[in-house]
């Protein structure tokens, strides 16, 4: 199931195509979990992989099929695997004390659920940190109509941050000393640089606001030393998909990685995209995008020349970069760039911590609300260079426009290219709602909140081992006021339900499995509560969920004579 | 997310597992956390006499307590004897955002007399990033000690390192060489590389120190001279 060569991904989804045309609406499949060895090219070590290989395996579903699945768990400890996105009954989830109990070594668990939706999904582990030690796939679920996009070439684009170190060390390291994988932080030598550029006062008096709050405005990557691959490969192995000039590529991009962002572009061609997290949205043609760990992203790109073109997926911190090629011959590469200036992050991006309420910086902020399309608020003396206040008191203007990001916040994407577009939550519109538009019934505040210097993170003040669960009614429509008072970028994700953000298009907001929540920004999301049962809802960053930022939600209420209840909690 | 438990070939467990299934309680049990961090293994070359030092924490714990082994050494290299040897048994308790309570038993087993103390303190960290320790030992001997350092980095890799010490004594203790109200001044000053990673950082620096008050008299009258300064090189370790 590996997608080493496209001619081996041709092939092996034209043998699934007759499959699924013969067989119709039932197919078995065998995943094993074992120890692999991960090769990015800059380091080798010890990993896991399923059935055999470190390359993250495809696997092809159809919208309607009945799938039976045999995981058989080859490591010395328990694994899971979690189906990232799909709608199914909670107890084929994969989501150990919460769906289950887990696999235990050398057991096989068999998921049986029915594929009721079409699109670009993943799976991974949802057990220690297996899935940032290679525990991953890709899921394609062939939709039953006919999609509204025509391509000639389907590929995966998945992104990882491998890093040298194990999950488990990589969180002790962490909790020992929160910036140990920090290695962009502010020197004497940039205090120099400061210095000369805007006074010796000015950048004294940066360093005295900053170590004041003992935060750091480098604070972007927790974790820095990976290398980031696609589909397996290293930015030297250089993952290749191949092409003949004029034909239409979809690329399905998904983030698998632990902790990374990354904004991705392929310098000569017009991304198109199509698709977010499995769902269909109308199309939006962008030159950039930031794909959040966990989301998807489906484009459309049409080379017409007969040439090379790079994949380019810096890191959000500006520390590494994947890269991968589309080419009409194996073998041709194109430019690899420069990694741009790492960003900086800003007064407006602590807006929203309650720290700041007593402190004198002048960022005196209100609630901003993201989804009315404006950030937090500011002081005019406050705004960032280039940008000005409407009539109506909001910020526009300035590097970058995104609603989705505080007003000033360093973290706001740029276009690499002048005048480039860089897509936006406010630019995806569903193009199939999957719900009618109503009111919400209620509203729920979930707070980001966490403590950097413990490595705690959490959720209104409280981490995952003292929280007791959100409870939701079967039948409602619930609002989430996400209100983020850290200065990390949350990309927050909820199993078995939909997730559908208020970006003001109303019935278009778009379908989301998961969202990302930047420092100093509010955003509503609303769910439709349609699926009974037990779920894990967690910021998506590994090391975040993992020390707190984790919620059980119960749905109580609705159909129990469901699959849920019947399907064995185990099976081999 | 953590595994369960690694209990291997257990088919009985398993099935009850499996029966009980969703199964534990919504909290889950956190792992340990655990390190060492040696903040000074080092050799000091002094004028009167060279000597071997260390000071290092070790700890197990969770977000919520900690139990730190805190050891420091002083080992005069002519004399072939520890000037200090002090090891504290320490539980630390998060009482705010950045600091926490440290109780705990401090033991003293130099050359000469041995000293056992009750220690009461807070660690933590201050505005502007500076690490701090302020401790009060409870015994027939009372003494406080404050402890401040600072990592400033030179560039990403180099770190220059100013820290200070200052011992208090309430009482005399004469054998240790300690007027009541004479404090024991500490001055380092150490540059860094990190070689591998943070595990291993190499440094070179100086290291002052000096009794003042009576404790500076004791030292006059011993002939000994209050003040001395150190060259060092060492290196820092953690893992």
């Amino acid at each position: 199931m590996s997608y080493g060569t496209p001619a081996r991904a041709a092939l092996l989804a034209a043998g699934l195509g007759l499959a699924i045309s013969s067989a119709a609406a039932a197919g078995t499949y065998d995943l094993t979990v074992d120890y692999v060895t991960i090769d990015t090219g800059d380091f080798t070590r010890t990993g896991i992989g399923y059935n055999g290989a470190s390359t993250p395996p495809v696997l092809r579903f159809a919208e309607g099929e009945e799938v039976t699945i045999n995981v058989t768990n080859n490591l010395d400890v328990d694994t899971s695997v979690h189906w990232h996105g799909l709608i199914l009954p909670y107890r084929q989830d994969g989501v150990p004390k919460i769906s289950y109990p887990g696999i235990r070594p050398g057991e096989t668990f068999t998921y049986r659920f029915p594929i009721v939706q079409g699109g670009t999904y993943w799976f991974h582990s949802h057990s220690g940190f297996q899935e940032p030690d290679g525990a991953f796939g890709a899921l394609i679920l062939e939709p039953k109509a006919r999609e509204k996009y025509r391509y000639d070439r389907d590929y995966v684009v998945q992104l990882t941050d491998a890093h040298p170190h194990r999950g488990d060390r990589i969180m002790r390291n962490l909790k020992m000393m929160p910036d140990y994988y920090n290695r962009q932080q502010r020197t004497l030598l940039d205090l120099i640089g400061d210095a000369s550029e805007k006074g010796l006062g000015a950048a004294l008096s940066d360093r005295a606001d900053w170590g004041g709050m003992r935060m750091m405005p480098t604070d972007i990557e927790d974790l820095q030393g990976f290398t980031p691959l696609i589909n397996g490969k290293g930015p030297e192995q250089n993952w290749t998909g191949l092409f003949e000039p004029g034909e239409r590529i979809r690329l399905r991009f998904i983030n698998s990685s632990a902790m990374t962002f990354f904004d991705i572009r392929i310098p000569g061609l017009k991304m198109t995209v199509v698709q977010a997290d499995g769902n269909d949205v109308l199309p939006v043609p962008v030159d950039e995008l930031r794909i959040a760990v966990a989301e998807t992203y489906d484009v459309i790109v049409r080379p017409r020349e007969d040439r090379a073109f790079t994949i380019f997926a810096e890191s959000m911190g500006r520390t590494a970069f994947a890269r991968g090629t589309l080419a009409p011959r194996a073998g041709m590469e194109a430019e690899v760039w420069e990694l741009r200036a790492p960003p900086l992050l800003t007064m407006a991006d602590m807006a929203l911590d309650p720290a700041m309420a007593g402190m004198d910086h002048g960022a005196m902020m209100m609630e901003g609300d993201a989804a009315s399309g404006h950030g937090a608020m500011m002081k005019d003396a406050d705004l960032p260079p280039g940008a000005h206040r409407m009539p109506d008191g909001s910020i526009m203007g300035g590097p970058g426009e995104d609603p989705f990001y505080a007003a000033g916040s360093g973290v706001t994407p740029e276009p690499a290219m002048k005048h480039g577009r860089f897509l936006s939550y406010k630019d995806l519109k569903a193009a199939d709602p999957l719900y009618p538009d109503r009111e919400a019934t209620r509203e729920i505040e979930l707070r980001l909140t966490g403590n950097m210097e413990r490595y705690i993170w959490s959720i209104n003040g409280v981490k995952y081992a003292d929280a007791e669960p959100i409870r939701l009614q079967y039948g409602e429509r619930v609002r989430f006021k996400f209100v983020n008072e850290t200065m990390m970028t949350h990309p927050m994700h909820l199993h078995g339900m939909w997730t559908i953000i208020d970006n003001g298009t109303g019935e278009r907001d778009p379908i989301k499995h998961t969202v990302s929540i930047a420092p100093g920004t509010v955003v509503y999301t609303e769910t439709e509560v349609d699926a009974p049962g037990q779920w894990a809802f967690h910021c998506h960053l590994s090391y975040h969920a993992e020390s707190g930022m984790f919620r059980k939600v119960i749905v109580e209420g609705g159909p129990t004579t469901d699959r849920a209840a019947l399907a064995p909690a185990s099976g081999g | 997310m953590t595994t369960w438990t690694n209990a291997r070939g257990a088919p009985a467990l398993a099935m009850l597992a499996a029966l009980a299934a969703p199964a534990g309680p919504d909290a889950r049990a956190e792992p340990l956390i655990w390190g060492i961090q040696v903040e000074q293994a080092e050799y000091r070359l002094g004028e009167d006499g060279d000597v071997a030092a260390w000071d290092f924490d070790a700890f197990v714990g969770t977000d919520e307590l900690k139990v730190v082994w805190r050891s420091e050494a002083e080992f005069a290299i002519d004399e072939e004897a520890f000037e200090t040897l002090e090891n504290q048994l320490r539980v630390q308790v998060p009482v705010s955002t950045f600091f926490d309570a440290v109780a705990g038993i401090r033991v003293d087993t130099p050359e000469g007399a041995n000293r056992v103390h009750a220690v009461l303190g807070l660690h933590g960290l201050a505005p502007q990033w500076i690490e701090v320790d302020a401790d009060v030992f409870l015994s027939d001997h009372p003494a406080f000690r404050f402890e401040a350092e600072y990592e400033g980095l030179i560039t990403n890799r180099i770190t220059l390192t100013p820290s200070i010490e200052v011992d208090l004594p309430f009482t005399d203790d004469a054998p240790l060489g300690q007027g009541a109200w004479g404090p024991k001044l500490e001055l380092g000053l150490r540059l860094s590389y990190d070689l591998v990673d943070r595990a291993v950082s190499p440094y070179l620096g100086v290291y002052y120190e000096r009794v003042f008050g009576e404790s500076s008299l004791l030292a006059s009258r011993e002939g000994k001279d209050p003040g001395a300064v150190y060259f060092v090189a060492g290196t820092r370790l953690m893992f």
